[in-house]
């Protein structure tokens, strides 16, 4: 298990004078991808504002190897790399096993992405996806996503007179990468430091296919203020609609039980996004939002007790 | 030991993966390239190659996996058709322009819709502005050697471009001919190892593949790109030296086809230039100035040695088997481009054949020669543009 102060010791994959948004947490996660494992690493970024913002030419933040190609294909460009570490180790060009990372938006990852994420866990190999979920297509200035909750007004799902922000429920992501059987995936989110090192480290060290979905707030998409992400990601972890949980090998655990189960207002009315959600005429969205997201608390408990 | 054997389009392309020996494949199945694939991968299984096969789910996957293991620094290969690199549209131009020396087997087929599995050229010649360097083959012969040859023109390290080369479909991809194997270790020894630059796995100096690159840099990568296109065409007349050197068989930028004193030349790709030689040969038999010009290395397009080549010939037929909607043919347009300049001009002209399949035979061909004898007699091209062996024109 990394311990938070050894790690602080070890140098960041990603410099400071990157051009994230003031506030960003996104760059939580990527300072500590070297923080806490000794494997040589090789990262590959799917199109979006972490790409973006980490590589404009003649400047680059990443101090691992990085590659960025395209929005969809992440996965399977990762999967090129992976397949020649192996043909150089069966060839005897090198001994050294470098490990492979895949990050993404929820766009990315969830939508445009999902056929070549799907495809590589199915293929089996030793690739660790990172999707960062802050919940739409924030780079290209906050579209709705699959990933988008339900009622969240966006640039494409705005709050109408008729019709109040995004009509859907999202879609679990997270469910559909266990459904692949990979030895490890994970839901973790960027306020708690400790649980999400651990996440990524076991997820880069383990033996083949490993996903982790992060809760990523988004100061301008989830009109907070820019020192609220942490918060903001806390709340979602507190009300359940973002549990902390992995599934090793089929096996189920939650890693943070709430000593009290917040309800999802609490989270929902901490942001913009969701403000026109307190008029009492879309008072049934907020109704729905709070009976998936205890469904998917009790699913999730019931999946921890079968798996025990 | 080189070995003559009786094989298909695709098997040869196979056996010249066999021999290359690739780090990585990635591929896709699709009518009519399938083959190659399925061969390749009998090879992987039963320990032939060290090759690590990368059994995608799409072909967007499979340049995109492509890219990934070259970026690394492997030699990395696939194989597609028609609208299998349609899907990989947008990872053709990121290959090319983050120069990945990616080789491909394209199996040329019809676009769709309407959907068909038949040879034409649309699927290359729509991706002629992708940055790929493009070398058509008129056989077997040629197609595998042509593959043996394109690891070391992409790989030079003043081109660092992907290569397609191109076969059709069916007509080559699926019939058999006896041709030429060349030995295993010849041909290893010929291609050699790829050198890797800037891999991503020299992780003691990390590189960053691919960064964001607006306004004040774009343009000059671009033209850089430019600049490894220009040098391609020297590279790729001296590794064919090369070939002809090791293996006997030589090749130019284009065949000139009994062209010394024609004065009707038709202008072609591919695998129709091998009915068009017998054509030739026939009416030349008749005491007919005609020649046959074939084009091979499409991308970069070699402009001033083609104007010199039909420089006092009288009429130029150009027979494009795909169609640019809405404006003359793609290879009539290059034609065009390096006639313009010559002093006398010969007239010039384009048939559209073949789309989708159709057979164009021995006597639809002479026809072909006979229009353009029609038209040097009057002097003038009357229809510069028009379809062969089309209903209801």
């Amino acid at each position: 298990m990394p311990n938070l102060q050894e790690m602080a010791k070890k140098d960041s994959a990603f410099s400071s004078g990157h051009r994230m948004c003031a506030g960003c947490p996104v760059p939580i996660f990527t300072k500590m991808l070297t923080r806490v494992t000794d494997f040589d690493i090789v990262v590959g970024s799917a199109t979006g504002c972490l790409e973006v913002a980490s590589s404009i030419f003649p400047y680059s933040a990443w101090k691992v190897p990085w590659i960025h190609t395209a929005f969809e294909n992440v996965s399977a460009m990762m999967s090129g790399v992976e397949a020649l570490d192996k043909v150089n180790r069966k060839k005897n060009k090198s001994d050294k096993k470098i490990k492979c990372i895949a990050t993404g938006g929820d766009g990315g990852t969830y939508d445009i992405g999902i056929q070549s994420l799907s495809a590589a866990m199915e293929r089996g190999h030793d690739l660790l996806y990172i999707c960062y979920d802050n919940g739409a297509y924030m780079n290209t200035g906050i579209q709705r996503s699959g990933a988008t909750p339900l009622g969240a007004a966006t640039t494409t799902s705005p709050v109408g007179s008729v019709i109040a922000g995004k009509q859907q429920q999202r879609k679990d992501l997270t469910r559909i990468m266990i459904a692949h059987h990979i030895p490890y995936v994970a839901q973790a989110s960027i306020h708690n430091p400790i649980d999400l090192s651990n996440k990524i480290k076991k997820g880069i060290e383990i033996d083949g296919p490993a996903f982790i979905n992060i809760l990523c707030p988004c100061i301008p998409g989830w009109r907070i203020a820019p020192n609220m992400a942490v918060e903001s990601a806390r709340l979602g972890v507190d009300t359940c609609f973002w549990p902390l949980y992995e599934v090793e090998d089929q096996k189920f655990k939650i890693n943070y039980t709430p000593k009290e189960k917040l309800p999802v207002t609490d989270w929902l009315f901490t942001q913009g996004r969701f403000r026109h959600l307190k008029d009492d005429k879309w008072s049934h969205l907020v109704e729905d939002f709070q009976t998936r997201v205890d469904e998917q608390w009790d699913w999730l408990l019931a999946c921890q007790t079968k798996t025990e | 030991m080189p070995k003559n054997v009786a094989i298909t389009g695709n098997g040869a392309m196979a056996e010249a993966m066999r021999q290359i020996n690739p780090d990585v494949v990635a591929a896709f199945p699709i009518t009519p390239s399938t083959q190659v694939i399925e061969d390749f991968a009998k090879f992987v299984n039963d320990g032939k190659v060290d090759t690590e096969l990368i059994t995608v789910e799409s072909e967007h996957s499979a340049m995109s996996a492509c890219i990934g293991a070259s970026a690394a620094g492997g030699r990395v290969m696939t194989a597609t058709s028609s609208n299998g690199m349609a899907l990989m549209w947008e990872m053709l131009y990121i290959a090319a322009s983050m120069r990945q020396p990616v080789l491909m087997t394209l199996v040329n087929r019809a676009m769709s819709a309407p959907i068909n599995i038949h040879c034409d050229h649309g699927d290359s010649m729509g991706a002629r502005d992708a940055g790929w360097i493009q070398i058509y083959a008129e056989n077997h012969q040629e197609a595998y050697d042509n593959m043996i040859m394109a690891p070391v023109i992409g790989e030079n390290m003043d081109v660092r471009l992907p290569v397609m080369v191109c076969m059709d479909g069916f007509l080559i991809s699926h019939s058999v001919e006896t041709m030429q194997i060349e030995d295993d270790q010849q041909v290893s020894e010929f291609v050699g190892e790829k050198v890797p630059l800037n891999s991503l796995f020299d992780t003691d100096k990390p590189v960053s593949w691919g960064a964001l690159d607006l306004q004040d840099y774009y343009i000059e990568h671009r033209r850089g790109q430019l600049e490894a296109m220009y040098k391609a065409k020297s590279v790729i007349e001296d590794v064919s030296k090369r070939f002809a050197e090791q293996f006997g068989r030589k090749y130019d930028l284009f065949e000139s086809y009994r062209l010394e004193d024609a004065e009707r030349v038709i202008v072609a790709i591919n695998s129709v230039a091998g009915e068009l030689k017998e054509v030739v040969d026939e009416l030349r038999e008749q005491g007919e100035k005609v020649g046959l010009l074939k084009i091979r290395v499409f991308r970069p397009f070699p402009y001033e040695d083609i104007s010199k080549a039909l420089e006092g010939c009288k009429i130029v037929t150009v027979m494009d088997r795909s169609t640019s909607m809405g404006a003359y043919g793609p290879l009539f347009g290059e034609i065009s481009n390096a006639l313009y300049n010559l002093e006398d001009r010969p007239l010039l002209y384009n048939r559209t054949y073949g789309l989708g399949g159709r057979e164009m035979l021995l006597d639809d061909l002479k026809d072909v020669f006979q229009e353009s004898k029609d038209y040097l007699n009057n002097g003038k091209v009357e229809k510069i543009f028009d379809f062969l062996k089309v209903r209801g024109a």
